[in-house]
């Protein structure tokens, strides 16, 4: 079916493998939170993450029609088979960062998902309605963090700051258009990314506001993750991390 | 259990007749099964016992996350990997309603922390021991997971209600982690590959005997227990919980395909009990004493975990006064 619509398949890896490796990444708090609280919902957000990755791979397997499960596309594709975008893979760092990138992403993926609900193919909708009740429920948690920890104390202001310019070059990605994308726009199956500019723009401008937090005036941007053409270095350790097992005993069942 | 080490009083249970006319009515309320509630009348020690019973358990909810989330990001499907850190959520979850329970007792949830932290409260010593292969998920939720259920089945008609109540909800979410754990072994031990295999009987060999010390010392060792179930906050002896786990566990692991590892346990037809071996005591006293082999990583984690997120938490306070002043402030104007 690959052959059917390779576009189709490229486009479910890029929902899968964003939520995936930011899922990955929001999992790595587990136990380290600042507080009980935080510890509880960033595991909330993860678990919803790896729920959503589970429903986007195993459409795109279906798609491909190969034989390969979700679990085979997330454990034993390698690097320059991921297409998530770069921003979801670099580290954590801190609780600053982890929450701007949340925040950030999920500004993206309300208006994305809540167009995606009236894509063409009906398993891109049902996926998109059940994926957006999450996402709109992790923005306004990250839209509030991000406000509390810029306005909050100077140091905190400073700490989100720095995580707002180290993040900021890596946004741009998520707007990017390639045939892929075109093809998905043309059978009707989801928007032109670039058409969500307007509104993550609305969200992010006036959070950063409020926030008491600027956005870097660069317009350059990073690319080379939802294509897999240059992923950062940061994702092959994610993946030995990630894989491990699979790599390690192939064919076990676990 | 999950308090395996509290020390009370020291002093012998008194009997009625020597008790103040408020402790013999408290002590007979909690004889006739009654709650006792955070406004009721309650003596200093009986207070006290708690907060450290029920702050050493909360603490050992937050610690136990730690050996767990040690393999979230390398367990082997999406769909374990969802199990998994839903449980290790959950655990979090149990350290809140526990924070929560003791907070009526008088204390706050930072000063438990602090307490942990600076090392005057104590956690579990299984969470001391190191989580090496992905049967090591299995092993916990199945050993680990069972043991504690042994303890806080019987807690849910413990005499602070508080407690009580907390303990029902965590029962619940207790036994499904314990499942999950039994099934992760069956996959790898009964149904797994050879290197499956090893690592579930080596997860078995490595866990079976913390798992026997999470039921604190033997009876005649366990100095401070007698007062603590006339309180109505310990329901069961060590070594009658101890040997309940025996009894059900053994079949269990039969079952699976795997060897307890002590060569003298043995079915006793007599008391219709499993004879086995005891846990090395001196190596939990190591463990309690500071020296197991992860006491070191687990409260560095912790505080390291404590002291970088010291910025959020006054940057959401501070966040919150200034947003409170402000709506005062438009009150105020608005009342003006």
């Amino acid at each position: 079916m690959t052959a059917g619509n390779p576009h189709l398949f490229e486009f479910l890896l890029r929902q899968g493998d964003n939520a995936l490796v930011l899922g990955h990444r929001t999992s790595e708090w587990c136990g380290t939170a600042p507080a009980l609280e935080e510890d509880i919902a960033l595991a909330n957000t993860a678990l919803d993450l790896i729920g959503q990755t589970q429903l986007w791979l195993a459409y795109a397997a279906d798609v491909e029609g190969a034989g390969r499960s979700n679990d085979d596309l997330a454990f034993l594709r390698d690097v320059y088979d991921f297409r998530n975008v770069l921003m979801l893979e670099v580290p954590n760092e801190d609780f600053g960062r982890t929450m701007a990138r949340q925040f950030f992403f999920d500004a993206f993926q309300v208006p994305w998902l809540s167009a995606l609900q009236n894509s063409s193919e009906q398993r891109v909708s049902d996926i998109a309605h059940k994926s957006l009740k999450e996402a709109q429920y992790h923005l306004e948690r990250s839209a509030e963090t991000v406000i509390a920890l810029g306005d909050g104390t100077e140091l905190s202001n400073q700490l989100m700051q720095t995580a707002v310019n180290y993040l900021w070059p890596y946004t741009g990605e998520l707007f990017g258009e390639d045939d892929t994308d075109v093809a998905m726009h043309s059978q009707g199956i989801a928007p032109l990314p670039a058409s969500m500019r307007k509104a993550w723009n609305d969200t992010v401008f006036s959070t950063l506001n409020e926030a008491c937090l600027t956005a870097p005036d660069d317009p350059f941007a990073h690319t080379g993750g939802r294509n897999g053409v240059r992923h950062t270095e940061h994702l092959g350790h994610m993946l030995a991390v990630m894989q491990t097992l699979q790599r390690s005993y192939p064919g076990a069942t676990w | 259990m999950y308090a395996q080490s509290i020390k009370s009083t020291g002093k012998s249970v008194q009997s009625l007749e020597e008790m103040s006319p408020e402790d013999r009515a408290f002590q007979e309320r909690i004889n006739r099964g009654e709650k006792i509630e955070p406004k009721d009348y309650m003596p200093e020690g009986y207070r006290k016992n708690l907060v450290r019973q029920i702050g050493q358990h909360a603490h050992s909810e937050i610690v136990g996350q730690l050996p767990e989330g040690n393999w979230i990001t390398r367990a082997p499907t999406l769909e374990r990997k969802a199990n998994l850190l839903a449980k290790v959520q959950d655990e979090a979850g149990h350290g809140l309603y526990l924070y929560c329970a003791a907070e009526t007792l008088g204390i706050s949830r930072d000063e438990m922390f602090e307490m942990l932290h600076n090392g005057q409260m104590k956690y579990s010593s299984i969470f001391n021991y190191p989580t090496l292969t992905w049967a090591d998920m299995g092993a916990v939720g199945w050993l680990v997971d069972g043991a504690a259920i042994m303890n806080q089945v019987p807690l849910q008609g413990t005499s602070y209600g508080p407690y009580a109540r907390s303990m029902v909800r965590i029962c619940k979410e207790e036994s499904f982690h314990q499942r999950q754990g039994f099934h992760i072994m069956i996959a790898m031990a009964k149904n797994g590959t050879t290197d499956q295999h090893r690592m579930a009987q080596d997860a078995l060999n490595r866990f079976w005997y913390p798992s026997l010390m999470m039921f604190g010392p033997s009876d005649k060792d366990s100095v401070h227990s007698a007062q603590s179930m006339a309180w109505k906050i310990k329901m069961n002896s060590n070594d009658e919980l101890r040997q309940k786990f025996v009894d059900e566990t053994v079949p269990q692991a039969e079952y699976l395909g795997l060897n307890i590892p002590d060569e003298h346990l043995k079915w006793n037809e007599e008391t219709q009990h499993y004879d086995f071996s005891q846990p090395d005591w001196n190596e939990f006293n190591d463990v309690l004493a500071g020296n197991g082999p992860c006491n070191t990583e687990r409260l560095t984690a912790r505080q390291k975990a404590w002291n970088d997120g010291a910025w959020v938490r006054e940057a959401m306070m501070a966040h919150a006064n200034k947003k409170a002043a402000k709506k005062k402030a438009t009150t105020q104007v608005a009342a003006g």
